[in-house]
């Protein structure tokens, strides 16, 4: 048995891909939630209950998908010029306290109009520089950048850690470690009235349209895809391969960033280290599940937030651990990296 | 500064760093042996957090502390093969492939461990490895309880690091396996199957790996909780390439590392609160991120690492 290339991918079996992919993964971890005890068609159906079931629920989604497009948008931007960025957690945290701090120390005063853009724009650039390290120890030592942007995500947060203890600390917060409040004129507008959704939404899809312009229509978008297919061709064809990965690393890093900043200024107001719960590597499954493509990602970082959401309710009437949530999102990804082989390759006797 | 002789001077820190560097050790060892081969396995994180919950889940349930660290290394070796197929036989990208198995693996421990054991106030525990002191050795002065009073897994991985730098570098198949890892092309016309050495590899590292787990829950603790690896497995990963890919190498990274982390534990007590505790926290990873910088220019790495082997494509 051997693996032959295929000539042509059918354009409904990339289509199907995902959906291939999901149902696999749906039906390996419904065999766990029978083991676990518990009907497993009953127990989809309350996790698509719990996510969509009500007004409240459903925005609960959508805001928690805000986060996921973005981080998910970061991690495909980097990955399609093979540019192992595993360090979203550490940029999302990294631009949540630099917008905490920009909003209670400098720009407190100023009008929203004017104060959310430049908290955006830091929050972004925070993340850019945290990734730009990584990206010179790679260029300049040759340092795989897995293992370093992966260590960062440790010190992101131990910094974080560190402010909201001394100089950010918020003095009201009963002797809680947590930062000190944005301003109220920070604080992204709602979409929706009585829900937590917020602006971030709109700015995450529209990000997301833009990047897919970006990369199916500019010289930046061919570059960055031409480095990470092949990188000496690239550099032999003229591609200036430093440069287009050191821009590649802003905008990977900028919008982990900016995923930081949104979720402070869009939810919660204030900084504590459990602002993410992991946000930055679901980011990896979601840019995966999307096949690094900038509309999947949309839909992939829905899907993620559905089970998210989906599965605190189901745990809770069915008593099956909410972990399932993160059990059902890893398996898709191995299950899509399997699916995706196959629109490349058939088995050949 | 006679706080700093204090501590480097006290047998407890050498004792500690023996202790704190068997899993890095042994993770490290894992990592080594699948990289050698020509496969970055970047499971570890995942497959030392399932090592820790299935070892302790184990003996939880009433196996004995052997037959806890045998499940976590079984455990680890079907994660092992897992990456391996992906890897090897679809040739998928080791990172992808890798931080898949490291995701996965994560989520399921949690899973697995919320399903066994329901909520408690405070986490259930076992009785873990007690620590044997050698007969002779560890009635010397100072050296002897540093060094010679220590768990049964911190001699293992010891002993398994030197057994490994021998296998690696002085036997035929330590030959064959560096081969795979350098030109599985050479390899394969030298009549060696470069899958199926690509395959062990992975599995036994793998199965070293969820050892690397084990111990955590077994010897150094006694009970599992979520995040308990807290990133010593992409610590190891550093280390290997702080060790140019040498067993022996590893023994000595781990423990200098191990050295280093014991001493800002240490340091931290004695300065008492006058500097953030979470600047002393950030040293192992700005050390392995340092280190990475420092050795990555000077270490050969196996030249096919991260390429698919198929055979008859070049």
């Amino acid at each position: 048995m051997r693996f032959e290339r295929r000539e042509h991918r059918p354009v409904a079996l990339v289509i199907a891909t995902p959906l291939i992919a999901i149902a696999s993964a749906l039906a390996i971890a419904g065999v766990l939630i029978a083991i676990a005890g518990a009907p497993v068609l009953e127990a989809y159906w309350r996790i698509l209950q719990g996510a969509f079931g009500s007004r409240l629920s459903a925005t609960e989604t959508l805001t928690r998908a805000t986060p996921l497009i973005l981080t998910g948008l970061a991690a495909a931007v980097a990955f399609r010029a093979r540019l192992w960025n595993i360090g979203g957690e550490g940029q999302f945290y990294l631009g949540a306290i630099t917008v905490a701090w920009a909003s209670s120390q400098l720009f407190g005063d100023l009008p929203s109009f004017v104060q959310i853009p430049l908290l955006l724009l830091f929050g972004a650039i925070a993340g850019m520089i945290l990734l730009l390290l990584p990206l010179w120890m790679r260029l300049r030592f040759s340092v795989d950048e897995v293992v370093t942007t992966l260590l960062l995500n440790f010190v992101a947060v131990l910094i974080v850690s560190m402010l909201i203890d001394t100089v950010l600390k918020d003095p009201l917060a009963f002797g809680w470690p947590q930062s000190q409040p944005v301003a109220d004129a920070a604080m992204l507008p709602k979409l929706l009235a009585r829900s937590r959704l917020h602006l971030g939404l709109v700015i995450a899809v529209v990000l997301a349209l833009v990047l897919a312009f970006v990369q199916s229509r500019t010289v930046f978008g061919m570059q960055s895809r031409a480095a990470g297919l092949n990188p000496q061709g690239a550099a032999f064809a003229g591609v200036p391969l430093g440069r287009t990965l050191v821009i590649v690393a802003c905008i990977s890093g900028g919008l982990a960033g900016l995923a930081g900043a949104v979720e402070v200024m869009g939810v919660q107001g204030y900084v504590t280290t459990e602002l993410s719960p992991g946000y930055g590597y679901s980011g990896i499954v979601v840019a995966m599940l999307a096949n690094l493509n900038p509309f999947g990602v949309v839909l992939a970082g829905l899907f993620t937030a559905t089970m998210f959401v989906g599965a605190d309710g189901m745990s809770r009437s069915l008593g099956i651990p909410s972990y399932i949530a993160d059990v059902i999102v890893a398996l898709s990804l191995l299950t899509m990296l399997i699916a995706v082989f196959f629109t490349q390759y058939r088995i050949r006797r | 500064m006679s706080a700093v002789f204090d501590i480097i001077a006290s047998a407890g820190l050498w004792a500690a760093v023996l202790r704190i560097a068997t899993p890095l050790i042994l993770g490290t060892l894992g990592a080594l042996l699948c990289e050698r081969a020509g496969v970055l396995n970047l499971g570890i994180e995942g497959i030392m957090t399932f090592g820790a919950m299935i070892g302790w889940l184990s003996v939880y349930n009433g196996a004995d502390l052997w037959t806890g660290f045998l499940m976590a290394a079984l455990a680890g070796g079907l994660f092992g093969l897992l990456h391996a197929g992906l890897t090897v036989t679809l040739g998928l990208s080791q990172h992808v492939s890798g931080l898949g198995v490291t995701l996965f693996a994560a989520s399921f421990s949690y899973f697995v461990f919320r399903l066994a054991v329901p909520v408690a106030g405070t986490p259930p525990t076992i009785t873990p490895f007690q620590p044997i002191a050698i007969p002779g050795l560890s009635d010397l002065p100072f050296v002897g309880p540093a060094f010679f009073v220590q768990t049964p897994p911190t001699y293992l991985a010891i002993l398994l690091a030197l057994v490994l730098a021998y296998v690696v570098f002085r036997t035929p198949l330590g030959l064959a396996i560096r081969m795979t890892g350098e030109n599985p092309h050479a390899a394969e016309a030298q009549g060696i199957n470069p899958m199926v050495v690509r395959y062990g590899a992975v599995i036994v590292g793998s199965a070293l790996m969820g050892m690397a787990g084990a111990f955590l829950t077994l010897s150094a603790f006694n009970s599992f909780f979520p995040t308990m690896v807290q990133g010593r497995g992409w610590i190891c990963i550093a280390l290997v390439v702080f060790a140019s890919w040498r067993p022996e190498r590893a023994l000595l990274g781990a423990l200098l590392f191990a050295f280093f982390d014991g001493f800002q534990l240490r340091l931290q007590t004695a300065l008492g609160g006058a500097v953030p505790y979470q600047l002393f926290l950030m040293i192992p990873y700005v050390l392995s991120i340092a280190a990475l910088a420092v050795m990555a220019r000077r270490a050969r790495v196996p030249q096919a690492l991260m390429q698919p082997y198929r055979r008859g494509e070049r």
